[in-house]
């Protein structure tokens, strides 16, 4: 387990302290490393064999190759530090390793040395480096303290993403034997069972059971939470962590009544029973599309007509720009729909369209606030134009609760902070830089808390969600602080009149 | 004498023109052949072409993500870059026999616009060694390319106001080049050196971090559309991955 260490103190939001640099604050921060039983299921060497350096450089000049952001992303830095304060992790941790520029660098200064005429002629003038054991494990490390959440390609002047160095290192690192576990793990799963959590179909049918007795006590209302319904209009792709875990649990009630209130027929899968996708987090584009066709599969298979995704940030991500990529075409669905869709834009067509009622005294004493998840605020979008990704989800919170007040403005929207937690981090050896990575996000609504009196914040990640739920209490709040956007329709939608 | 110093630049010139163009042709070519196979546009982003490139030019003459950024450092870069731009002009008297309007319109311009250079990179440089974190992703490389800068910068001034160099000299033997003919170079030890500095920056262009230069009109952050639903993105060796299954 990690060493303990202190929760950080939070400052004024409109000071927008910048801290000191702490070399190596950090350096010990590292994820466990995958075991062979963890690698070898998705075609990554057991461990570090010899020859790996070699191997390490070959791989990265075919990434090179076959990303243009990769390519340009090394060549373009002018190392102008505009984005050394934009980073939650360097924010939260004073490491000046983690920012973003000095992330990218550790990757950098191994394609100076092997890629680029002023490295292999000049190393020390350019700053390139030999590809090391401690190069590697510095890699190790702090690829693993960036959770791909592209806040620093809003600011950069040249559009550099430190995400897609991220993916690339760790793909990197995956070929050569030097795998995350908590990631490979999680892949493995979803090969093997079908989702991240390995709920197996049995326990899947039984827990949905389960919450449609629940629901009945409480409202009196048959709701249904369907599974391999074949010939359901919708197929829903929902986070696995919607099954059972809260607030998560809640929202999927959420989007069960949304179904039910609107007499849309709808299926979960128990093939696709996880919206999420870890290939994204590791950069690899095979496992990205693997894990993608089991919705295509599951789609063609019990004849639905659309999809719609649950909520959660970097599935949606995957899901919204890559997916008609990895799995399309989509030409067997119904055109008359985006394929995929988010369950906020369904959700927020209906209210718009008045297809369901909402009563915000459902919510009443609750005082909202908002956390735009990174990867929907600036990896995809909702609606049909830019931003709705933005307004949506607040469209549909003000619609069930009395009050919503935003955050900090640099702190929502496009320059949203990630929890802390994304980008395959949310893992308990990584607490403390969880706990410290989340601290900006904990600054904005402590500010929120304190002027504005809000008692909630809405996600719409499982990862921000079980984030959130972990580490509010650190900071003084109620870890049920965190509820599911869906949670608060579920708790305003008038069931049984709509007919 | 001065006819070796001539043929020294005729050929530094002819060597570091051809760097130039061949190196930042293959670079160019080489983001231009390198594949994109994701849409990873930084959302919210243009959903057509036009707004793209909209996009691109709010970014390479607004700097607008910097503005975003940092007020500061924006100025600071607005500065250089735009007097750079006027200096780069105002030089294209040097090459063309007909002077054209537009550089004729940046004559009054020219004095002022070497001072903003330089003091935009006095700046830069300041900033660079002041604020620890970019101090701390400074490299060697970084540091010389702005001595280099302001090396170009300080001996042109000095060129323009205190020597009075030959100007007609120094035209006749850059046109000539343009044209291969050989013409004396006046043989000033400060044009020398503004010269050679020059073709020492014109030799490091694609090799150092000036790529930022065509790299920004090529990162896919930027220059994407957001249309993922609508049409489906398929590169070359993703589409060799569907024939497999
Ligand atoms: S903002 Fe962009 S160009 Fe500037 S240092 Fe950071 S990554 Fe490099
Ligand atoms: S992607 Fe996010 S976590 Fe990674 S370096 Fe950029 S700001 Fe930091």
């Amino acid at each position: 387990m990690a060493a303990p260490f202190e929760t950080p103190v939070l400052g004024d939001v409109d000071e927008r302290r910048i801290p000191a640099l702490k070399p190596g604050a950090m350096a010990a921060s590292k994820p466990y490393v995958a075991a062979a039983a963890h690698q070898e299921p998705l075609g990554f060497p057991a461990v570090l064999a010899d020859g790996w350096e070699a191997e390490a450089v070959s791989h990265m000049g075919e990434l090179l190759g076959k990303y243009r952001s990769l390519q340009v992303f090394m060549d373009a830095c002018v190392k102008c530090g505009a984005c050394t304060d934009k980073c939650h992790y360097f924010l939260g941790t004073a490491d000046p390793k983690n920012m973003p520029v000095a992330r990218a660098d550790l990757f950098r200064s191994v394609y100076r040395r092997y890629f680029t005429p002023a490295g292999k002629l000049f190393p020390s003038l350019v700053g390139a480096r030999d590809m090391t054991k401690d190069v590697l494990d510095e890699w190790y490390n702090y690829f693993h303290q960036c959770s791909q959440c592209r806040r620093c390609s809003v600011f950069c002047p040249m559009g550099i993403d430190t995400a897609e160095i991220s993916m690339a290192a760790r793909d990197v690192m995956d070929r050569i034997g030097q795998g995350q576990k908590y990631c490979n793990e999680i892949i493995g799963k979803v090969h093997k069972i079908g989702n991240n959590l390995g709920l197996p179909a049995p326990a899947l049918l039984d827990t949905l059971e389960g919450l449609e007795e629940d629901i009945l006590d409480e409202t009196g209302v048959a709701v249904k939470l369907p599974v391999d319904v074949a010939g359901a209009e919708v197929l829903l792709v929902t986070p696995s962590a919607d099954f059972f875990a809260e607030p998560h649990v809640l929202g999927l009630i959420g989007y069960a009544k949304v179904f039910h209130a609107a007499g849309v027929s709808w299926t979960l899968s128990t093939k696709a029973s996880e919206a999420g996708n870890f290939g994204m987090f590791i950069g690899n584009y095979e496992q990205m599309r693997k894990i993608s066709l089991r919705i295509r599969e599951a789609a063609q298979e019990l004849g639905v007509k659309r999809i719609i995704f649950g909520e959660c940030g970097h599935a949606w991500r995957v899901a919204y720009s890559f997916l008609n990529t990895l799995a399309g075409p989509w030409d067997f669905l119904d055109s008359r729909y985006p394929v995929p869709q988010h369950i906020l834009e369904f959700t927020s067509d209906l209210i718009r369209r008045k297809g369901i009622k909402l009563d915000k005294s459902g919510n009443d004493g609750m005082v909202l606030t908002v956390h735009d998840s990174c990867n929907v605020a600036r990896g995809a979008r909702m609606g049909d134009k830019p931003g709705g990704q933005f307004t949506i989800p607040r469209e549909v919170i003000r619609a069930s609760v009395p009050k919503l007040v935003d955050m900090h403005p640099d702190t929502i929207c496009e320059k949203t902070f990630c929890c802390g937690g994304g980008g395959g981090l949310l893992t308990d050896e990584l607490l403390e830089l969880r706990v410290k990575g989340s601290a900006p996000r904990m600054e904005a609504l402590k500010a929120v808390v304190e002027r504005e009196g809000v008692t909630h914040m809405a996600a719409m990640c499982a990862i921000c969600k079980a984030q959130f739920t972990k580490i509010l209490p650190y900071f003084g709040h109620d870890r049920e602080m965190v509820v599911s956007v869906h949670q608060l329709v579920s708790n305003a939608i008038i069931l049984g009149d709509n007919d | 004498m001065g006819g070796t110093l001539t043929i020294f630049f005729a050929i530094l010139f002819a060597v570091a023109a051809s760097v130039l163009v061949i190196g930042l042709g293959l670079k160019i070519a080489q983001y231009a052949r390198t594949p994109a196979p994701l849409k990873i546009p930084t959302t919210p982003a243009p959903l057509t072409k036009p707004g793209v490139a909209l996009r691109l030019a709010r970014e390479a003459l607004l700097f607008e993500s910097l503005f975003k950024s940092n007020k500061l450092l924006w100025v600071m870069a607005a500065l250089f870059h735009a007097a750079l731009a006027v200096v780069l002009l105002r030089h294209g008297r040097y090459f063309v026999t007909e002077i054209g309007s537009v550089v004729a319109l940046a004559q009054p311009l020219a004095q002022p616009a070497g001072l903003a250079m330089v003091a935009g990179l006095i700046l830069l440089t300041a900033r660079r060694l002041i604020i620890a974190r970019v101090r701390y992703v400074t490299g060697p490389s970084d540091l010389l390319m702005l001595a280099l800068l302001l090396g170009i910068g300080i001996s042109g001034i000095v060129l323009k106001g205190q020597i009075h160099t030959d100007i007609v000299g120094v035209k006749a033997f850059f046109t000539g080049l343009l044209g291969f003919k050989l013409r004396p170079l006046p043989a000033d030890p400060l044009l020398m050196l503004h010269l050679g500095l020059v073709a020492l920056l014109m030799i490091v262009f694609p090799f150092s971090k000036l790529l930022h230069a065509p790299g920004l009109f090529f990162s896919p952050t930027r220059n994407q559309t957001d249309t993922p639903r609508e049409h489906r993105h398929l590169c070359a060796w993703a589409a060799k991955l569907e024939e497999k299954t």
